[in-house]
């Protein structure tokens, strides 16, 4: 907000001008945000075009679209004005379209849409009051939904045009075998020339994006740099435990945990604002895709980390006021 | 004791809708949380929990000028726990099956909120003709509940319904819906729904 204008009505004009704070307006918007959220995720788009061919526009064109269509359609039913317009629905559309198999059929994607609308975002009150990351909501949903077309399982198939598709992702030869030997090299699985949900692939796309987005400060830069050192830090005291397991390097760029670092742990509305918090958010979130990777049943573990911290994210930011300067820290307001 | 409250057709008609157990009341969650996975358990449970309310009702409506204050909660335990136990060795003689579908919640239904609250408010204080109403209507506002909520699940869960193939051979399952994040999500939106539909009331009212 810039400053109220001085009364019209007002005949001698101060001297002094006096107003209310704030004093400093910033031009940051939730579109703007929003914008460059969706230019972060342009090189991870193109490479998945790249390795999937037109399976993976059209994917993330199905999400995107029936994610804005359900935006549309709930947002009327509540009688609100349509917040279509400040691209919060096209992110997670493009989100969860990206973290699709590339052969998920049609209904995976828009029953996806719906749920992430629905039930993520919009039966909270809209954007800036969901608990849950909604495209996560819509992701985890579809993934034990429809286990048989979209679960690991699912990422293999032999005779497809693509080569990359004939082998199993990377965490799940990890999970199958029991080893980390048959992995494809470190090289590969950095740019990406690996199986997986289409967006998760490329490490280096992901990196590139996501530093745009710190750059232009639309994501914080602590959550990602706490998800690198928590992963990282766990994963080498496992590695030097046990060596027959993933190494540090290939949990940091296999499998979808540069992607949820960047795109989806940074998530303005479901991420703690306090510098603290977003420290502690990011170990936790590394921390716990190494747990789900390494202990459960599923191969990879971002979308319930995400969930998880999700969750945790309310006390967080209570826990980690920031002490003003000059001052101790408030005490909470009581309600 | 004198007959002072609700007649028995009040009694009959508030246990459907405006006192829903379930949707107004939020008794009774567990067997509405636990066992709506598809309609053929749901009813079941609806069908057992409804004998033991009504035999509950009757037996306190008749000895409630014996009971005293101190014991009485024993005593409608205890009347529970009896029918339950009928209820329970029925289904597991008759309906093997869904008597192990069901497993622990049928013996659960001891603790099933709905029926104690229904013998402390009414039984206890009221005539026999109005506790057996109160509790027919009570038993069928459980039933709409335990419907709606298991109707939603199996048919989006499997596309069926009691079974039936409803949505033909190329519906996908949503196979969380039958899951218990699916019940979670089934009852928040029917409470959402219930209660909109209440404030919606209230302001064309006002």
């Amino acid at each position: 907000m810039s400053e109220p204008a001085p009364a019209q009505a007002d005949p001698p004009k101060p001297q002094l001008h006096v107003a209310p704070s704030p004093h400093l307006a910033s031009t940051a918007t939730t579109g703007g945000m929003m914008l460059d959220v969706l230019i972060g995720l342009l090189p991870v788009t193109v490479m998945a075009a790249y390795y999937f061919g037109l399976h993976a526009l059209i994917q993330v064109g199905i999400c995107v679209g029936s994610c804005m269509i359900f935006e549309l359609m709930f947002n009327a039913m509540r009688g609100k004005p349509a917040s279509i317009l400040d691209g919060s629905a096209a992110v997670a559309g493009a989100i969860l379209g990206l973290s699709m198999p590339w052969n998920a059929p049609w209904y995976a994607g828009v029953v996806g849409s719906l749920v992430a609308m629905g039930i993520g975002k919009i039966i909270f009150g809209g954007l800036g009051q969901n608990i849950f990351n909604p495209a996560m909501v819509g992701r985890t949903f579809v993934m034990i939904s429809f286990s048989v077309s979209i679960g690991s399982a699912a990422y293999v198939v032999h005779d497809a045009p693509m080569e990359v598709v004939t082998q199993a992702s990377p965490l799940s030869v990890a999970k199958e075998a029991a080893g980390a030997a048959d992995l494809p090299g470190l090289w590969a699985l950095f740019i990406g020339n690996v199986n997986g949900s289409l967006g998760e692939t490329c490490s280096l796309a992901c990196i590139i994006g996501g530093l745009w987005m710190v750059l232009r400060r639309s994501a914080a830069w602590r959550t990602p740099a706490g998800s690198v050192l928590g992963l990282a830090v766990i994963s080498l005291i496992a590695q030097l435990i046990d060596p027959q397991s993933l190494t540090m390097l290939q949990h940091l760029v296999g499998g979808a945990f540069l992607f949820g670092a960047f795109f989806i742990a940074t998530d303005p509305v479901t991420s703690p604002v306090t510098p603290r918090g977003q420290w502690i958010f990011g170990i936790g979130y590394g921390v716990l895709v190494f747990l789900i990777r390494q202990y459960s049943a599923y191969p990879e573990g971002v979308a319930f980390a995400i969930l998880l911290m999700n969750a945790l994210t309310p006390l967080i930011n209570r826990w980690t006021i920031p002490t003003p300067v000059g001052g101790p820290a408030p005490a909470l307001v009581k309600k | 004791m004198p007959d002072t409250g609700p007649t028995a057709g009040e009694r009959f008609i508030q246990g459907i809708i405006p006192e829903n157990p379930v949707l107004r009341q939020l008794l009774g969650l567990c067997p509405t949380l636990a066992v709506t996975g598809a309609m053929a358990p749901a009813m079941t449970m609806v069908g057992a929990t409804a004998f033991v309310l009504i035999m509950a009702n009757i037996i306190v409506a008749l000895i409630r000028p014996l009971l005293k204050p101190h014991l009485r909660i024993l005593v409608f335990t205890l009347t529970i726990a009896t029918f339950v136990t009928i209820a329970d060795r029925f289904l597991a003689a008759f309906m093997p099956g869904m008597s192990e579908l069901l497993g622990p919640y049928v013996p659960l239904i001891i603790v099933n909120c709905m029926i104690i609250s229904r013998c402390e408010i009414c039984a206890s204080k009221q005539s026999l003709p109005t506790a057996v109403a109160d509790a027919f209507g009570v038993s069928l506002g459980f039933l709409i509940a335990l419907g709606a909520v298991a109707g939603v699940r199996e048919i989006l869960g499997t596309g069926q319904f009691f079974g039936i193939t409803l949505l033909g051979k190329g519906f996908p399952g949503w196979v969380l819906m039958i899951m218990p994040p699916g019940a979670f999500i089934t009852l928040g939106l029917l409470l959402g729904l219930v209660n909109w539909n209440d404030q919606r009331k209230k302001k064309t009212a006002a």
